[in-house]
């Protein structure tokens, strides 16, 4: 328990959490602006007119053309929240702006924008404007330290997310069949140098194989450990910047790369926010701005309540990703429990389905023409996920209900096929999905994988 | 603890080494090549694509002289001789279809040649007003080969009532022949096209949705699914529409060759799969090479001849089928389901186990992954 006290009075340095706060907004701002400059909002949830939708959220739509609007104000508060203006508020906005956009359509469900959903909750409750913020000016005060448990937060945050990527790659497939590397890697034939050569190579699909593995386990305590701290980051360099040579990952790499910046010192944080001030000097005297009251510790208010929440969060974050152990089934296969739980980058696996309107009293039939309802991409990833091909299901019977049919029935004929495997059914096609409705309950209609996947 | 670590590090760069550098001391054992793309690319291009290409060329140019003949002489023996001609031509237009790439693409030469069914009222307008463009998407279904069935089959019930319309009114005249030069002049330029594009098309081996292997292989699968599948009988059988479409088999007009020309085109499908030469002579590296070629890597089932028995099969079951698929339909529509399902078992392996080993970009539009 006196542990415990100890722990919570321990002091850090702020400038820690500032370098953080300045990496995270500024990659935000870059990562909306491409993500608006490639034509992804439009793309993306403007042009379908049907959008896939999580569990319970099913009231989270793209709304028109305010969706930009939504895009703007996400965009100003990552801005806000890199200078530390009005700090709380900016963050806030963020968090929910940038959570209502990841939950308009789960086709675009990414790991990394869901770590940046719960990164940026975790940030709502810890001062990242305690020093070299916007704030500091207008409250004339800045402070020197923070309690340490806010910056370890973070550190916990990616471990987290490093860790549980690892334990995802202890699998049969992916140790002792190489795969989906050994699809991948081949295919990227048309890299310079490597391209003919390395990646062609089997034993560097298993030697990758098993590196990513030793690397996502290893690497947050290769980062926390002092004498290894320096390595470590640059294999951090290294291995997601090779990855993003290979894969089309986004702003992944880069958010990792920063993010692994809070596991130095804080002495090397106070010469990064050093070198910013110096930045800025070339541009505006930042030493007229005087008489900031220095105080030495931040005392977050309501101390205990937001501890509070922080550790709910985090019990959250830890269980989460073991949730699948409660389906029965292959988890690769059936996904249930897949999302939310850092398995990146780690199958491959592609399907194809198709929709048949049954008129249930005379046994008439017709197949739908996807392209109707979809864009390529959203068809791409309905084909071989049960929950999307299930509510797509459920929409064309309405769609088609309301058209006029009368004793709308569903059924799917979908094939999947999962690391290389020859494909196979994948739901029962003799199930009319049109009954069926969502839930958190074994989707038992999904057809068993016809293989074993051994591990975690 | 620091002796575990130390390990740990060791063990991890000597991992990054790994993977990071080709060691010194790999004796000779060189890389296991990568399928060689260039090469197959030749090989579908000067032995496929042109050939099929040249072959058409030549049957068009026939069908053009027979359309002179008959336009000049309309009576019963050169009607009979532009039918021949025409079914030739269309039968050789099933191998070309497929290639919607370069200036083929560019001048949606496939929407210009071969869309089905034709709209009559339209052709009608046409034909008594004589002022119409043949290059507006609103034709595309008045023009092509369907429309040259039309003319000489269908807009009358007999043959001397056909004939009647061809001398009795320059408009029909006019009509077959504009259409006519039209099909000429797309295929030429295609075709003179190929003589330039041809380099950038060989050279373009990378993996990106806009090089020559992915969509190729994209124009492939989706004329095996939409053109071949969807269009020939799909549709016809009332697949996606419930009941079904007679009206909508492809040569409606001529009724009898229905089969012939889906059967020629799964012929067409089965010879670009396997690297067949278009004179058939020949063969060179192909998908089914390059499946082979990735399994051998691999291990698993040989996913290249699962695919091609199964285009065999669907062959079979297309050749179980009676010259017109107007009257199976109309008669016992169950047989067109049947073969239709045997055509869409290849659909599922083409875009999902094939796609998958070959892991290349298809045409879906770019987002990132994670």
């Amino acid at each position: 328990m006196s542990n415990y006290l100890n722990y919570l009075n321990k002091e850090s340095s702020s400038h820690s959490l500032a370098v953080f706060r300045i990496g995270f907004g500024f990659l935000m701002c870059f990562s909306i602006i491409r993500f608006w400059y490639k034509g992804w909002i439009e793309k993306l949830y403007l042009v379908p007119e049907f959008h896939f939708s999580y569990y319970g959220f099913e009231w989270v739509k793209p709304i028109g053309d305010y969706t930009y609007l939504l895009f703007i104000i996400c965009f100003i508060s990552a801005l806000f929240v890199a200078i530390g203006f009005k700090y709380r508020v900016s963050i806030i906005l963020f968090f929910l702006s940038f959570t209502y956009i990841e939950l308009m359509d789960k086709t675009t469900y990414l790991n990394h924008y869901y770590f940046i959903s719960i990164l940026s909750f975790l940030m709502c409750f810890l001062p990242m404007n305690a020093i070299f913020s916007i704030d500091n000016i207008i409250n004339r005060k800045q402070y020197l330290k923070v309690q340490s448990w806010t910056v370890d937060s973070i550190k916990l945050l990616l471990s987290i997310v490093y860790i549980y990527a690892g334990l995802a790659k202890l699998n049969s497939d992916w140790l002792f069949k190489a795969m989906p590397l050994k699809i991948w890697l081949p295919s990227k034939f048309d890299l310079p140098i490597i391209g003919e050569t390395l990646m062609q190579y089997e034993w560097i699909h298993y030697a990758m194989s098993w590196g990513g593995m030793f690397y996502d386990l290893l690497i947050p305590f290769l980062l926390l450990y002092k004498p290894t701290r320096i390595f470590a980051f640059f294999l951090v360099i290294f291995f997601h910047i090779f990855t993003k040579v290979l894969f089309p990952i986004g702003m992944f790499p880069y958010i990792m790369i920063i993010g692994s910046i809070i596991f130095f010192d804080s002495e090397v944080h106070k010469k990064i926010i050093h070198f910013f001030k110096n930045l800025l000097l070339k541009f505006y005297d930042i030493n007229k701005i005087k008489d900031l009251e220095k105080i030495n510790l931040y005392k977050i208010k309501m101390q205990n309540l937001n501890l509070g929440i922080v550790v709910i969060f985090f019990v959250i974050q830890l269980s989460f990703p073991i949730r699948y152990a409660f389906y029965p089934g292959e988890l690769f296969w059936n996904e249930q429990g897949y999302r939310f739980s850092w398995r990146v980058m780690l199958m491959e696996k592609m399907g194809y389905s198709t929709f048949k309107i049954v008129d249930q009293k005379t046994g008439k039939f017709f197949y739908v023409n996807n392209e109707e309802f979809l864009t390529p991409f959203q068809e791409k990833q309905m084909s071989f996920q049960p929950d999307f091909i299930l509510e797509y299901a459920n929409y064309l019977g309405d769609v088609y209900t309301k058209r006029g049919h009368k004793n709308v029935q569903v059924f799917t004929d979908s094939y999947v096929a999962l690391n290389g495997r020859l494909s196979q059914r994948f739901i029962d096609h003799n199930i009319n999905l049109y009954e069926i409705k969502e839930s958190f309950k074994h989707k038992n209609w999904i057809l068993p994988f016809k293989d074993e996947i051994k591990g975690l | 603890m620091y002796k575990k670590i130390l390990f740990v590090t060791f063990l991890s760069i000597l991992l990054i080494q790994c993977s990071g550098s080709e060691s010194e001391d790999s004796d000779n054992t060189s890389a296991p090549a990568a399928y060689d793309r260039a090469k197959m690319l030749v090989h579908w291009a000067d032995k496929i694509i042109l050939p099929s290409h040249t072959a058409f060329q030549s049957d068009l140019n026939d069908l053009s002289s027979k359309t002179s003949v008959f336009t000049a002489d309309p009576n019963q023996p050169n009607l009979e001789n532009l039918r021949i001609s025409w079914i030739k031509t269309y039968k050789s237009w099933q191998h070309i279809e497929m290639f919607d790439i370069g200036k083929a693409e560019e001048i949606y030469y496939k929407s210009k040649m071969n869309v089905y069914p034709v709209d009559e009222s339209w052709i009608n307008n046409n034909i008594s007003s004589g002022n119409y463009d043949l290059d507006n998407a609103n034709n595309y279904s008045s023009q092509g080969l369907p429309a040259v069935d039309y003319l000489l089959n269908g807009i009358a019930e007999s043959d001397s009532e056909i004939i009647n319309k061809f001398t009795s009114t320059e408009n029909y005249k006019n009509y077959l022949k504009a259409i006519v030069d039209k099909m000429v002049s797309n295929t030429n330029s295609v075709i003179n096209d190929w003589s330039t594009y041809r380099s950038s098309f060989v050279g373009s081996t990378a993996n990106t949705a806009s090089s020559s292997v992915n969509k190729l292989t994209n124009d492939f699968i989706y004329y095996y699914e939409k053109g071949l599948r969807a269009n020939k009988v799909g549709i016809p059988a009332g697949v996606f529409s419930g009941s079904p479409l007679a009206q909508n088999v492809e040569a409606y007009y001529k009724e009898d060759i229905s089969k012939a020309l889906l059967l020629e085109a799964m012929e067409a499908a089965i010879k670009f799969y396997n690297g067949t030469s278009f004179d058939g002579l020949s063969s060179g590296p192909s998908l089914k090479g390059y499946l082979t070629h990735l399994n051998s890597t691999k291990d698993g089932s040989s996913l290249s001849a699962i695919v091609a028995t199964k285009l065999e099969t669907a062959k079979s079951k297309i050749n179980e089928l009676p010259d017109s698929f107007i009257s199976q339909i109309n008669t016992d529509n169950s047989k067109m389901l049947l073969t239709y399902d045997a055509i869409q078992a290849v659909v599922v392996l083409l875009k999902v186990d094939m796609l998958q080993a070959f892991n290349i970009n298809v045409d879906y539009q770019d987002a990132d992954g994670d």
